[in-house]
């Protein structure tokens, strides 16, 4: 009796692996599966697009992985945050991560997207690699930015991604600006602008929409509306916090932030329409679980159980999470391989990260102006020269001089300082210190040096 | 804008009306509506806008109608004209030019008559220019626009009657360069816009009553071209700066600074620096004449200068 159960434990052994293969084999598979958004979406002044959307097996893993991978990354800032590494401001997306993956399935790179500081997983759903992100937020070198703009300038130019912008509201009319160009181009592509809640109460949002409604340009404005500006809910800033009515003349749809199937039919429908139409409105219904930075614990303006209803109800990697159970494309345990790859790729970056040098001291003048800038006068020849420096400094500047009959330009190579000085040795060369110029002007004083 | 098709034009009345000073007459019958774009009343918006505009590639010369306008663009001037280059690592270059009139002009109003050089000159990553002659205007311009930083080209609203002849052939001056007006060698003045004629005004008695004064068109108010000016300094001993924008954290007193650092050793007296008075432009036509540095007063302080 044993022989013949082991027998049939064997017979049924390659049955399981090919069943499991099987099932591998339709995580990358392309077969359509139809799937209907939570809620149906509303309309103002508009026709909204239909609540059911065209997925693959494929599609819904990468959904999964990439909110995975938003979701672990903002918690990993969080320590990061609390171990002193990150300092300054720090805004997490964490639950609102459906926005940023189902607005990158509806579109293409070319695609331009602008938003505020909530940025880092636009960042990385723009194509922003973990050691950038992480290498920013610590201020190191191999930021994207090169450290030099932190948690709220996160930029990535090749792939349309505008930033990262602090001051709230400002973008609005930077992301019409891009659809103006895209418009003046001719290049059938449009321009998302993001904003928050507590941004569609600035004046300049309503300027701008005008603008882009009177010349009809690419724009699509989207309101991630997760119903608190900083401190503040949104009934208690808005006389109508309907943000997809704001815009008045200007056609408008709300939907559900928190599905990422919702977002990509909405992205999808609105870049249809502004290609032809002009701008529109989308309000993202949406939820951060953390407080609006890091100094804020998110909890004296709002009740732990509504953070944690939010995540049990509506918490966008569960519902992927359930969709891929529900149609079988992947086992509880794969799933939580991949959170688990997930979060060694993270530690792997913030191990690199940690690595990354701070920037070099001549980073700080450098990348103010676009080097060259003015008209360049007659250039005469190289002259290298060492200078010691006299009273009360004592380092030596290894200064390479590119020297015209009206100007010297220097590119102090090692300084950790700028001064002024005067040097006793044969030639008096004050170098003016400007502040932020990437290069000194020198004025000679005699023409002799050593 | 022939030579460049990125070059465009963003500002109130720009197009149609051809410019409330007819700075951009014709422009929109030749380029279309959409390269010479009338905006509407939105400085904040439109700034934004172009500053958006010019992180793609394009080049806008963005309008105030009057410089003092564009103070409801100043978060957009600060944050994103002048910092993005820097916050993004280098990725982005705003090639903008922000230009228009300001200055204190006919009994306009205190709103109107403001000067805007003083505000924007601590804002890190523009360059500030004030042109003063035609020929200098056109070349400026050019410059401002061929120019990969934000430029703010501040003209001068009763300059815009001037007429000069200029060359037929391509000309294009250098932005950070300041203009020897007229060679001296007792006193170095320092003047820029619309000061440069009250200048010369009060150079021409300054002549008749025996002093040679040199009068340098400093042009580049961020940064300052302490090159020419140095020079001069060095040759004359003494300064005098005649602007016109307020004595309180103005162009003159960032000069002042600037001078002292770099040349103390060579100035046999103190630099005065003679600016308009602190206080809003008023309406009446003597108490505006009054605020603004005229000619004798120039007289004055050279005469005690060179004492």
């Amino acid at each position: 009796m044993a022989h013949l159960t082991r027998r049939t434990a064997d017979l049924l052994k390659p049955f399981s692996v090919a069943l499991s293969s099987m099932r591998l084999l339709t995580t990358t598979s392309t077969t359509p599966i139809t799937v209907e958004t939570s809620l149906p979406f509303t309309g103002h002044k508009i026709d909204p697009p239909s609540r059911s959307v065209e997925t693959t097996p494929q599609e819904l893993m990468t959904f999964f992985r990439d909110m995975a991978l938003m979701r672990r990354m903002e918690i990993a800032a969080d320590s990061l945050y609390k171990a002193k590494l990150i300092r300054g401001f720090c805004h997490l997306y964490d639950g609102q991560e459906a926005v940023a993956v189902g607005m990158e399935a509806a579109i293409t790179k070319k695609d331009c997207i602008i938003t505020a500081y909530r940025d880092h997983c636009i960042f990385l759903g723009r194509g922003g690699t973990l050691l950038e992100c992480f290498s920013e937020l610590m201020g190191r070198k191999d930021g994207c930015s090169k450290g030099k703009g932190g948690s709220m300038h996160f930029y990535k130019k090749d792939s349309g991604f505008y930033g990262g912008h602090g001051i709230v509201g400002a973008q609005i009319p930077l992301g019409c600006g891009l659809a103006f160009a895209q418009k003046y181009s001719k290049d059938e592509n449009v321009t998302f602008a993001l904003y928050g809640d507590g941004a569609a109460n600035q004046g300049q949002l309503f300027e701008a929409l005008n603008m882009a409604a009177l010349w009809d340009l690419p724009a699509i404005l989207v309101c991630e509306n997760n119903h608190y500006g900083m401190g503040t809910a949104e009934w208690r800033a808005a006389k109508s916090p309907a943000y997809y009515k704001r815009g008045d003349y200007v056609p408008g749809l709300k939907v559900d932030g928190m599905d990422v199937f919702a977002v990509k039919q909405a992205c999808k429908f609105s870049k249809e329409h502004a290609l032809k139409n002009g701008p529109i409105i989308l309000e993202m219904d949406t939820y951060r679980y953390h407080g609006h930075s890091m100094s804020d614990p998110g909890s004296t303006y709002r009740t732990r159980d509504e953070i944690s209803g939010v995540r049990q109800e509506r918490d966008p990697i569960e519902r992927i999470r359930k969709l891929v159970l529900s149609h079988d494309l992947a086992t509880e345990k794969e799933l939580k391989d991949i959170e688990k790859e997930v979060r060694k790729n993270v530690d792997e970056a913030i191990a690199q990260a940690k690595e990354s040098p701070m920037p070099e001291p001549s980073e700080l003048f450098t990348n103010v102006y676009v080097k060259g800038y003015g008209v360049e006068v007659r250039l005469l020849s190289y002259i290298y020269f060492i200078v010691r420096y006299s009273v009360c400094f004592d380092f030596f500047l290894l200064l390479s001089a590119k020297v015209t009959e009206d100007a010297l330009y220097l590119n102090l190579l090692t300084c950790d300082r700028y001064m002024l000085f005067s040097s006793p040795v044969s030639g008096v060369v004050n170098i003016c210190s400007f502040s932020c110029m990437p290069c000194l002007t020198v004025s000679m004083m005699d023409q002799g040096f050593c | 804008m022939d030579r460049d098709p990125r070059v465009c034009v963003f500002g109130e009345d720009v197009g149609h009306y051809g410019g409330s000073y007819k700075v951009t007459k014709g422009l929109a019958e030749k380029y279309g509506d959409l390269r010479v774009l009338d905006t509407p009343i939105a400085e904040n918006s439109f700034t934004g806008m172009g500053v958006g505009a010019a992180m793609t590639g394009l080049r806008p010369v963005i309008e105030g109608m009057n410089m003092g306008f564009l103070l409801l663009a100043f978060n957009q001037i600060s944050d994103n004209c002048g910092m993005l280059h820097y916050t993004s690592g280098g990725q982005f270059t705003i090639p903008t030019v922000i230009r228009g009139p300001g200055g204190v002009g006919r009994q306009l109003g205190a709103e109107h008559s403001q000067r805007l050089e003083s505000y924007f000159q601590s804002i890190p990553g523009i360059q500030l220019v004030a042109c003063s002659t035609v020929y200098n205007a056109k070349g400026l311009m050019k410059a401002a626009i061929r120019s990969e930083n934000p430029v703010v080209l501040f003209e001068h609203v009763l300059l815009y009657n001037l007429k000069e002849r200029i060359p037929d052939e391509e000309y294009v001056l250098s932005l950070e360069e300041a203009e020897m007006v007229r060679p001296g060698e007792h006193i170095t003045i320092l003047t820029y816009s619309r000061m440069r004629y009250h200048v010369m005004q009060a150079a021409k008695t300054l002549v008749n009553k025996g002093y040679d004064p040199e009068v340098i068109d400093i042009r580049s108010l961020k940064p300052f071209d302490l090159y020419t000016i140095g020079n001069s300094v060095k040759k004359t001993h003494r300064v005098l700066i005649v602007e016109e924008c307020m004595r309180t954290g103005g162009i003159g007193a960032s000069l002042t600074a600037a001078i002292n650092e770099n040349f103390h050793d060579y100035l046999d007296a103190p630099i005065v620096c003679l600016s308009s008075q602190d206080v809003p432009t008023p309406y009446a036509g003597t108490l505006e004449e009054w605020t603004v540095v005229q000619p004798p007063q120039i007289v004055a302080a050279v005469e005690n200068l060179c004492q």
